[in-house]
């Protein structure tokens, strides 16, 4: 699926990108160069980046500018980065943020 | 030692940053985003001449003066603290600690949302996310979408997205609870946007004579407003409805709707679906102001220009040491007036730093920011004019209070 704007009445056209691979939660993917990881995602059709830590609800992009943090996902195996701000590269293992296995409310409480 | 740190690289900040290296100042430009330009990017807009304001163009322009005057633009660092140590700054990013004499906040706005039932789903986003993907990203948000909110950022942005072929079905507005009291009143919303449709000609020309008319109607209380709304640009404006919930499973799917009585509440039993596969939220704008706050500067709340503004006075200095603020910080106006604010804070900071700049220069700058105000075709508040006022009164009056007294910034030990 591929939602790329190429021609626009106003705007410049699209010309032709290098071509990078990545892959999100297991399955690989194409993006172009200059794209963001929320760009790419959403021109492969992907919405839902993360699950709530607590509900486990789907969650995408909202302010796509770094503001909201709602698109945060995990590069490689340990860094949490907010998807609309980071560039996409070549190789990048990009995976969802997950429910925790146990709930944070409900639990012990400090007075 | 760097002579000033600017945060934020859109318009304010790299009309400042330009301005200071043409002063012979050393500069650095910490911005978040992968390109430079801030919120010029994406912006696209018609001029009353024809011409179209092309944002992307606007920041490309920028940068490269910036790049030919030696200006140090760092992209893809954020500033989480700032503190003050010996009487310089210390400004704390993911990329380490940065320090100089002087510092400049040009964070811009940050857009206010409307929550409602359902406004977690994949598939909803504040409309400036979506003007970012389809102008600055080139991709699509959606086949068919709907806007919740009317104000002057979400039918600019309503335009972006036809023009790249993206479906708009309509505009409604937000359901009305305690938090959405202004956003949700269809009077004070034609009120809005009549006076800006009289004050932006060219740019609301086209559907400005079709608010006029709803002025006239709003006095006999929206009555003979078509419960289908009049269409802008191809799409319905539907003041008689609002959304009330956002529907889907795991992603947009459609908007819950209910039609509006001429008081703007909901009539009972006239809840139906609309099918969306994307909704954006258009709350409006307020000044970013976080690491004002965390400088100690003191705030006054403004509504003319979008909220908490850190007091200021025209030549962009705030009473805190060494500190100035530049753009959308200081009020909700358009990229023009940012880039001219953005001289003026930085001619401020080059007389600090080299006590050569003339009066008569300082002066220039500032007017120019008053002709800019003045045939600006972007008016976010009807009444900014009166709100800027208001900053001045402030300013004066804190001066006068604190004659001798310069509010001390953090001393903290870093």
């Amino acid at each position: 699926m591929n939602k790329r704007i190429v021609n626009h009445p106003i705007l410049d056209t699209l010309t032709n990108k290098k071509d990078i691979s990545f892959s999100f939660n297991g399955k690989n993917h194409k993006a172009v160069e200059g794209d963001t990881i929320a760009s790419a995602l959403l021109a492969n059709g992907v919405r839902t980046l993360r699950y709530h830590e607590e509900s486990g609800n789907p969650r995408g992009v909202y302010c796509n500018i770094g503001h909201c943090f709602e698109c945060r996902v995990k590069v490689g195996n340990s860094e949490i980065v907010r998807a609309c701000l980071t560039p996409v590269e070549e190789g990048m293992k990009i995976d969802s943020l997950t429910q925790y296995p146990t709930p944070l409310k409900g639990g012990l409480r400090h007075d | 030692m760097i002579d000033v740190i600017i945060i934020g690289g859109g318009p304010a900040g790299l009309s400042a940053a330009n301005t200071c290296a043409r002063n012979g100042l050393q500069v650095l430009v910490l911005d978040e985003f992968m390109k430079p330009g801030g919120r010029l990017l994406g912006q696209l807009h018609e001029e009353p001449d024809g011409e179209w304001w092309n944002g992307i163009k606007e920041a490309s322009v920028l940068a490269a003066k910036a790049d030919n005057l030696g200006v140090d633009v760092k992209l893809g660092v954020s500033v989480h603290n700032l503190q003050t140590d010996k009487g310089n700054w210390v400004v704390f990013t993911n990329k380490g600690k940065f320090r100089s004499t002087n510092l400049l906040l040009a964070t811009g706005a940050a857009e206010t949302p409307l929550p409602l039932p359902g406004w977690t789903l994949p598939g909803v986003m504040s409309i400036g996310a979506a003007q970012v993907m389809t102008n600055v990203h080139r991709v699509k948000v959606g086949e068919k979408g709907v806007i919740v909110g009317m104000n002057i950022l979400s039918f600019a942005i309503m335009r972006e997205l036809r023009l790249a072929g993206i479906q708009v079905d309509r505009v409604l507005l937000p359901p009305r609870n305690e938090l959405l009291t202004e956003s949700s009143n269809p009077i004070k919303i034609v009120d809005d946007l009549s006076e800006a449709a009289h004050l932006a000609p060219g740019f609301i020309m086209k559907w400005g004579a079709k608010l006029m008319r709803v002025k006239a109607l709003r006095k006999i209380g929206l009555s003979f407003y078509p419960s289908n709304g009049f269409k802008i640009w191809d799409v319905p404006i539907q003041l008689k409805q609002a959304v009330v919930e956002i529907m889907g499973d795991k992603k947009v799917e459609g908007v819950k709707v209910v039609k509006l009585n001429t008081k703007g509440d909901p009539i009972p039993c006239t809840e139906r679906i609309v099918e969306a596969d994307f909704v954006c939220i258009a709350g409006g704008l307020y000044p970013l102001v976080e690491l004002a706050a965390i400088s100690g500067c003191p705030f006054h709340y403004i509504p003319e220009l979008g909220g908490h503004i850190p007091l200021h006075n025209e030549r962009m200095e705030t009473p805190v040491e060494g500190l100035y603020v530049a753009g959308n910080i200081t009020g909700i106006e358009s990229a023009k007036v940012a880039m001219a604010q953005g001289v003026v804070a930085g001619l401020s900071v080059s007389q600090k730093v080299t006590k050569r700049i003339r009066l008569e220069e300082m002066t220039k700058v500032i007017e120019h920011v008053h002709d800019v105000r003045a045939k600006s075709i972007i008016q976010f508040h009807p009444d900014i004019q009166k709100g800027r006022k208001k900053i001045e009164i402030l300013w004066n009056h804190y001066h006068q209070e604190k004659k001798q007294t310069k509010i001390p910034s953090i001393e903290n030990s870093v």
